[in-house]
């Protein structure tokens, strides 16, 4: 999809929601340009979540637009939506049918010419071509992540949406995640990383937002190590 | 939105249901002492200045939720939602009264407690229907997910009341019931149609009394849900 | 193919497909039919009440209980590792996701009811040969109806405690028109009545379809976008 220069991928703007009376993100801004990693952090409730959900399309805000590439994030069929990725901290894969049959589905879904074979190339890039047949349920974590991983790419999004990714993940396979998270950005797509984690994505990340209560506390590049970094965002959580 | 506001709501709503009650009495009076007895169904027959207008109020509770509903998915306006709930929780109350006052009637005239007659068919559906709203609402906590939801229940519920009648009717011209007296009859003499109108202004009061009651009590408890998740 | 055909096919399909790998609900709905005849055989007095007068009563109650049981199934998978998401995140037109699921349910309790109708003939000794067009005919009417908004109602229902029991409580009554239509048509279809005393069952069954039908797949947005 085309993109002209200097359009943002993925831009924001005075998002807010509320459940009822309770309003969790006020007057969010975003903004983000190809080749950024955009870490999120912040404490539980937040809003950080509800803000991906948000920018994934699958919330909507009760003021405010998402536009992807240009293209207001509005309407299920928006065709915008090829555009964007989402790694959840679920699989989003049917346990009942294999791997295989779990991608060439998605691949249906986003319209994509031979499904099937679409499907074995991405199973094949993540290193699960021996799992193809399998289901689901029969993964490790790591290899579930890496499963949804192609998942979340393979109808080749320019924005990458990402939900507290390293939960839980073992240091190998968080390496590999980092990996994957930096040849993304070198193939200038946009990613956003909600994290409680900052160390385990700071070294990739190209900048850094703290949401305290719904709103930013701090949007900056991301500069110098992160022991300089944590004293200011210990104080914006008020730990 | 404040508490105040939610109170003088739910006291304004309160003293409408009082006058309405007392109207209501008014009625009973009315409807026992100064209106002529039916020749065939004797005193019985009197209930039916209740019966009718309790129907006629469900229906009306009803077709507001259907309305309100089909309003709020368009307009995403939560007093939307909070008045169908009242609308609701006041409805399902006249249909119960209906269903309880209508076999006490049959008994004496039809000598069985229930008859499948149109009326009383209806209520009974929108007795179902308006549990079934209540049940959902009941069982869902994201007040944004229980609004749409009964939003989508009350509409589909609203449309399903002529596909009731229809059925109703069609099984009625192909199985005639034996009953010959119907429920209302289509000349009534003067003082008769006159009580049943009082009675039907005074069901409507009542209806608007306390829906505004209802809706009263909505408004204290969001702005205490709000207080306490902040 | 227009697209939100495409998709709503590409939906069932998966469904059907992994349905048939697992086969859990598929089975457990027909025993559940299976035992519901059992029973009726069991509560009746043969000699009391002939088999023709209760058949299609029995029948459609059996019907409608199945369909009951099946229907929640579409939407429990997707709750399964936020499957759901899966779907909404995608450019799906959310119409297309309701048909995707309704055409699931429909081969899913059609299924339940092809396995069902020979077993009632068998237990109830029923004659089906001249009316069998008619019956599969009046069948699909009344089940596109009341799966229509089983599966909309499905939706819902999965996001309660009690999933179980929310469904028949908001179902039930929408059932009645297509049941009363059905067991009505069905009654008149066994006893060799003319398609004229039919008709104007038929017109409410068809006209109940075309309304909750279109209803339902405009209202499905409201039930699964935040």
């Amino acid at each position: 999809m085309p993109s002209r220069d200097g359009e943002p991928l993925l831009a924001a703007r005075g998002l807010r929601r509320s459940f009822g009376r309770l309003r969790v993100l006020h007057d969010i801004d975003l903004s983000l340009a190809p080749g950024e990693v955009l870490a999120v952090a912040g404490p539980n409730g937040a809003g950080k979540s509800t803000l991906l959900r948000i920018l994934a399309g699958l919330m909507r805000p009760t003021a405010g637009e998402v536009r992807v590439l240009g293209q207001p994030l509005t309407g299920d069929a928006a065709r915008v939506r090829r555009a964007i990725g989402l790694l959840s901290h679920q699989s989003l894969l049917y346990d009942d049918l294999t791997l295989a049959e779990n991608l060439a589905f998605v691949a249906r879904l986003y319209g994509l010419a031979r499904p099937a074979e679409a499907a074995r190339a991405a199973l094949d890039a993540a290193g699960l071509a021996g799992r193809a047949d399998e289901s689901p349920r029969r993964l490790s974590r790591g290899l579930l992540q890496r499963a949804a991983i192609a998942r979340a790419l393979l109808h080749g999004p320019r924005v990458l949406l990402l939900d507290e990714p390293f939960t839980a993940l073992d240091a190998v396979s968080a390496d590999r995640l980092r990996a994957m998270l930096e040849a993304r950005r070198a193939e200038a797509l946009g990613l956003v990383v909600v994290t409680h984690h900052l160390a385990e994505v700071w070294d990739v990340a190209t900048r850094v937002a703290v949401m305290v209560e719904g709103r930013w506390v701090c949007d900056e590049p991301r500069a110098g190590p992160l022991e300089r970094f944590l004293p200011r965002y210990r104080e914006w959580i008020g730990a | 939105m404040t508490t105040a506001a939610a109170r003088a709501t739910a006291r304004l709503g309160l003293g409408i249901s009082l006058v309405a009650l007392a109207g209501l009495a008014a009625v009973y009076v009315l409807a026992l002492v100064y209106t002529p007895v039916e020749a065939r169904q004797g005193m019985a027959q009197k209930i039916f200045y209740l019966h009718v207008p309790a129907a006629w109020s469900a229906l009306i509770s009803f077709s507001l939720v259907g309305i309100t509903s089909a309003l709020y998915l368009w307009l995403h306006d939560p007093r939307l939602d909070r008045f169908a709930a009242a609308s609701a929780e006041v409805g399902v109350a006249f249909s119960a009264i209906m269903l309880t006052t209508g076999p006490i009637w049959a008994k004496p005239i039809w000598g069985t407690w229930w008859t499948w007659d149109a009326r009383l068919t209806l209520t009974l559906f929108l007795f179902f229907l308006f549990i079934g709203y209540l049940a959902l609402r009941a069982s869902l906590h994201d007040p944004s997910e229980r609004a749409r939801f009964s939003a989508v229940v009350g509409i589909l519920g609203m449309l399903l009341v002529p596909f009731i009648h229809l059925s109703v009717y069609l099984f009625r011209t192909l199985h005639p019931q034996p009953v010959v007296l119907k429920p209302s009859a289509p000349s009534l003499p003067p003082e008769m149609l006159r009580t049943l109108l009082i009675s039907t202004a005074v069901f409507t009061l009542l209806y608007v009394g306390l829906v505004t009651l209802r809706y009263g009590l909505g408004m204290a408890q969001d702005a205490r849900d709000e207080t306490s998740d902040a | 193919m227009p697209d939100a055909l495409r998709l709503a096919l590409a939906i069932a399909g998966k469904d059907i497909r992994a349905e048939l790998r697992s086969r859990t609900a598929l089975l457990s709905a027909v025993v559940f039919a299976a035992l519901v005849l059992v029973v009726f055989n069991f509560a009746r007095d043969p000699t009391a009440i002939s088999a023709t007068d209760l058949a299609p009563s029995v029948l459609w109650v059996t019907f409608a209980l199945a369909a009951m049981v099946a229907l929640n199934r579409a939407f429990t998978i997707e709750r399964e590792h936020g499957a759901l998401d899966g779907l909404l995140l995608a450019p799906v037109p959310r119409g297309a996701l309701f048909g995707g699921k309704l055409l699931a349910n429909l081969a899913f309790v059609g299924t339940v009811e092809a396995v069902t109708l020979p077993l009632f003939v068998l237990f109830f000794n029923v004659d089906l040969t001249a009316a069998l067009p008619g019956i599969i005919g009046v069948t699909a009417l009344a089940t596109i109806g009341f799966v229509s908004v089983g599966t909309i109602f499905s939706a819902m229902a999965v996001r309660t405690r009690f999933a179980e029991l929310m469904l028949p409580v908001l179902l039930l009554p929408f059932m009645v028109p297509p049941l009363i239509g059905a067991v009505q048509v069905t009654s008149r279809l066994l006893a060799g009545r003319p398609l004229s005393e039919m008709l104007g069952w038929l017109r409410l069954l068809a006209l109940y379809d075309i309304v909750f039908v279109t209803l339902c797949t405009m209202a499905f947005s409201a039930v699964v976008d935040e």
